[in-house]
């Protein structure tokens, strides 16, 4: 599947395409297919997202989760501040990001 | 410590003011992000993993109480309560919200403190020698030589678009705590022989994808010459430098391609047009070497503090005592390191707390100043004997009193994946884990001083190839891979690190870092031997059989 990410204009969070709007959860991210370039276009354009790109990712029991390291550490944050992952302080994380 | 003249002060100002604008514009969608980011980049506004990062320049990493109490502030009040020291004496904000950063720039103003040329292929943050004006071995306070070229080198129309970053250090001992020839320019003040100051000039000196120490270009430039020369350094960088490649236009390959001999003939020929003509070139008269080196005139030393030592009853504060304790050149003074590498936590990071409570001791105890170092720790230079054991202990209470000054827990890390967007591998898990495998702080006195060096990837901002022992991420088909470098240094001796062979993944190079220390271990002349000495001396053979067997 493929996944939309990018950054939040104003917050600079990272965000992913739910379907319909951005969200910093990536279990909320929607599969978008062969759509990626035009809701790019479409988002940026009305500055809902700031250099967004489409990343390949994984289906799984848990929620899509991206196929390269850098975009899940983008999903959790830092894997050295569990304090500040998303979710916080999730004890799970570990298992799927690295 | 320099002050901002009303002259610094209005440039700062107008450049947050236009900042600010900037931001408001982006943030209406009147300027695309393709429009503005090569702005905030000059404002040292980078997207990166999370959010946006903001770098704030710490000139020759020196702070004063009050700037260091801004930076808390800022790391509080905007970010997520903490800050990243770097390898160029700087600091990092890794959670800034765009909608916020004319703001924190403009606070940053009140201070004297501002995020110009912190990015861009400009000339950068001006680094030195956090023992400046404190070290018994400086010929001067190089920080006057510094703050010089700050302000050529501040908002300089010529070099504002060089053909790449453009990193200058000096230093002004022959011991070089700066990594000065691993930098684009390295000055190191010397006299000559009729007693003059002025500097040796190297040139052409990095890291990154192609290191190279950098040759010395010139023994000796008087100070009344020295702008003009450098100036001359950069017209020929400028002119000529490989715009065409980015991989390439680091003066560093200029100077390499043209040889150093070629490249001093055409720097000299520069230098002598720029003399010859009306004005001699672009100096500053001495009366304004004067007013910025009066700024730098040492604090009010008491003269009766000569005899002081301090209690030592403490066997803790012994240790910390001996291992990040130097000696100052005022009798009854030492300059105190403050080590930002406690085991298991991320080098170069401290808590807006942390923060806090080394402005107040800077105040206190050390005359209103802090360094930063290139290793990512924090100096107090100027602490009276008798006040060590009080600092050691406030130290200790904030989780700030790790004795590793030099040792092989005070690593650098460069943020890795964890942080920057160009990464390819985690720099500071590795860290984490190296720190970890050496806790025992008897024996990491007994392996003395060892370098460990991180960058998560090629770009080196973790100094891998200075390291005695470097590692160097890679990504190999998406999965963390780490090379191991035995044999660099970015001291006097600087030399760079060879690749030991094939690389390891994240529990393997914590493994192969321990078979190579205790390979060094077995292999030492005697206790005093350093592992970069036994390296030198017996090669790299006998350690690639102790980590691949
Ligand atoms: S060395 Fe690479 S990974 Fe590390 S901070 Fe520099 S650019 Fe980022």
């Amino acid at each position: 599947m493929k996944l939309l990410t990018g950054n939040d204009l104003a917050s600079g969070a990272v965000v992913w395409w739910t379907g319909s709007d951005w969200s910093v959860h990536l279990e909320e991210a929607a599969d978008v297919g062969e759509h990626a370039e035009e809701i790019m276009a479409v988002e940026e354009a009305a500055r809902r997202v700031n250099t967004p790109y489409a990343v390949d990712a994984q289906a799984t029991p848990n929620g899509p989760r991206p196929s390269h390291i850098k975009d899940r550490i983008r999903a959790l944050g830092p894997t050295v501040r569990p304090d500040l992952s998303l979710p916080k302080a999730d004890r799970a994380a570990g298992s799927w990001v690295i | 410590m320099y002050r901002y003249d009303h002259y610094d002060q209005a440039m700062v100002d107008a450049r947050v003011a236009e900042f600010r604008d900037q931001c408001a514009r982006r943030l209406s969608g009147e300027l695309t992000e393709d429009q503005f980011k090569p702005l905030r980049l000059m404002n040292g506004l980078y997207l990166q993993l999370h959010a946006y990062m903001l770098r704030v320049a710490i000139p020759y990493g020196t702070l004063s109480g009050a700037q260091m109490r801004m930076l808390a502030q800022v790391a509080r009040k905007y970010d997520r309560g903490y800050g990243h020291f770097t390898t160029r004496q700087n600091i990092q904000y890794n959670w800034i919200k765009l909608e916020d950063a004319g703001t924190i720039l403009a606070e940053l103003a009140t201070v004297e403190m501002h995020a110009i040329q912190t990015s861009g292929n400009c000339i950068r943050n001006i680094s030195s020698d956090q023992y400046a004006g404190a070290a018994a071995d400086e010929v001067a306070d190089p920080r006057v030589w510094a703050e010089l070229i700050r302000q050529w080198s501040s908002f300089h129309p010529e070099f504002s678009y060089l053909p790449r970053k453009f990193k200058i250090a000096v230093i002004a001992a022959n011991e070089d705590r700066a990594a000065m020839k691993l930098h684009d320019i390295g000055l190191q003040v010397v006299r000559n022989d009729a007693g003059e100051l002025g500097c040796a000039v190297y040139v052409g000196g990095g890291m990154g994808r192609t290191p190279m120490v950098g040759p010395l270009i010139r023994e000796f430039v008087g100070a009344d010459a020295l702008m003009t020369y450098l100036e001359a350094c950069l017209r020929v960088y400028n002119r000529y430098g490989r715009r065409d490649n980015i991989y390439k236009a680091r003066i560093k390959i200029l100077v390499h391609d043209l040889g150093p001999d070629e490249y001093r003939r055409q720097v000299e020929e520069e230098f002598a047009q720029l003399r010859a003509a009306p004005g001699g070139g672009i100096d500053p008269p001495a009366a304004e070497w004067d007013r910025i080196a009066a700024h730098f005139a040492p604090p009010p030393f008491q003269a009766s503090f000569a005899d002081d030592e301090p209690d030592l009853a403490d066997p803790d504060f012994r240790v910390w005592l001996s291992q990040n304790v130097q000696a100052h050149k005022q009798p009854g003074y030492a300059i105190a390191t403050i080590s930002l590498k406690p085991v298991g936590g991320i080098p170069g990071d401290a808590s807006a707390e942390q923060m806090d409570l080394i402005a107040d001791l800077a105040e206190r105890l050390s005359f209103d100043e802090v360094r930063v170092t290139h290793a990512q720790n924090l100096v107090l230079p100027h602490v009276p004997k008798r006040e060590l054991y009080a600092l050691w202990q406030a130290l200790d209470a904030a989780g700030l009193a790790t004795s590793n000054l030099d040792l092989v827990s005070d690593i650098i890390a460069c943020p890795g994946l964890d942080y920057c967007s160009l990464a390819n591998a985690r720099s500071i898990p590795v860290a984490q884990r190296i720190a970890e495998r050496f806790a025992d702080m008897d024996r990491q006195r007994d392996l003395g001083e060892l370098k460990i060096k991180i960058s998560g990837c090629i770009n080196a901002c973790g100094h891998h190839h200075a390291g005695h022992i470097g590692i160097l991420g890679v990504d190999r088909k998406g999965v963390e891979n780490y090379q191991l470098l035995l044999g660099g240094s970015g001291a006097e001796d600087a030399s760079l690190g060879k690749i030991t062979g094939p690389g390891f993944d994240e529990a393997g190079i914590v493994d192969a870092v321990e078979r190579t220390v205790e390979a060094y271990r077995r292999l030492r002349a005697d206790s005093s031997e350093r592992f970069l000495d036994t390296y030198r001396r017996v090669g790299m053979q006998p350690f690639k059989e102790a980590i691949y067997g």
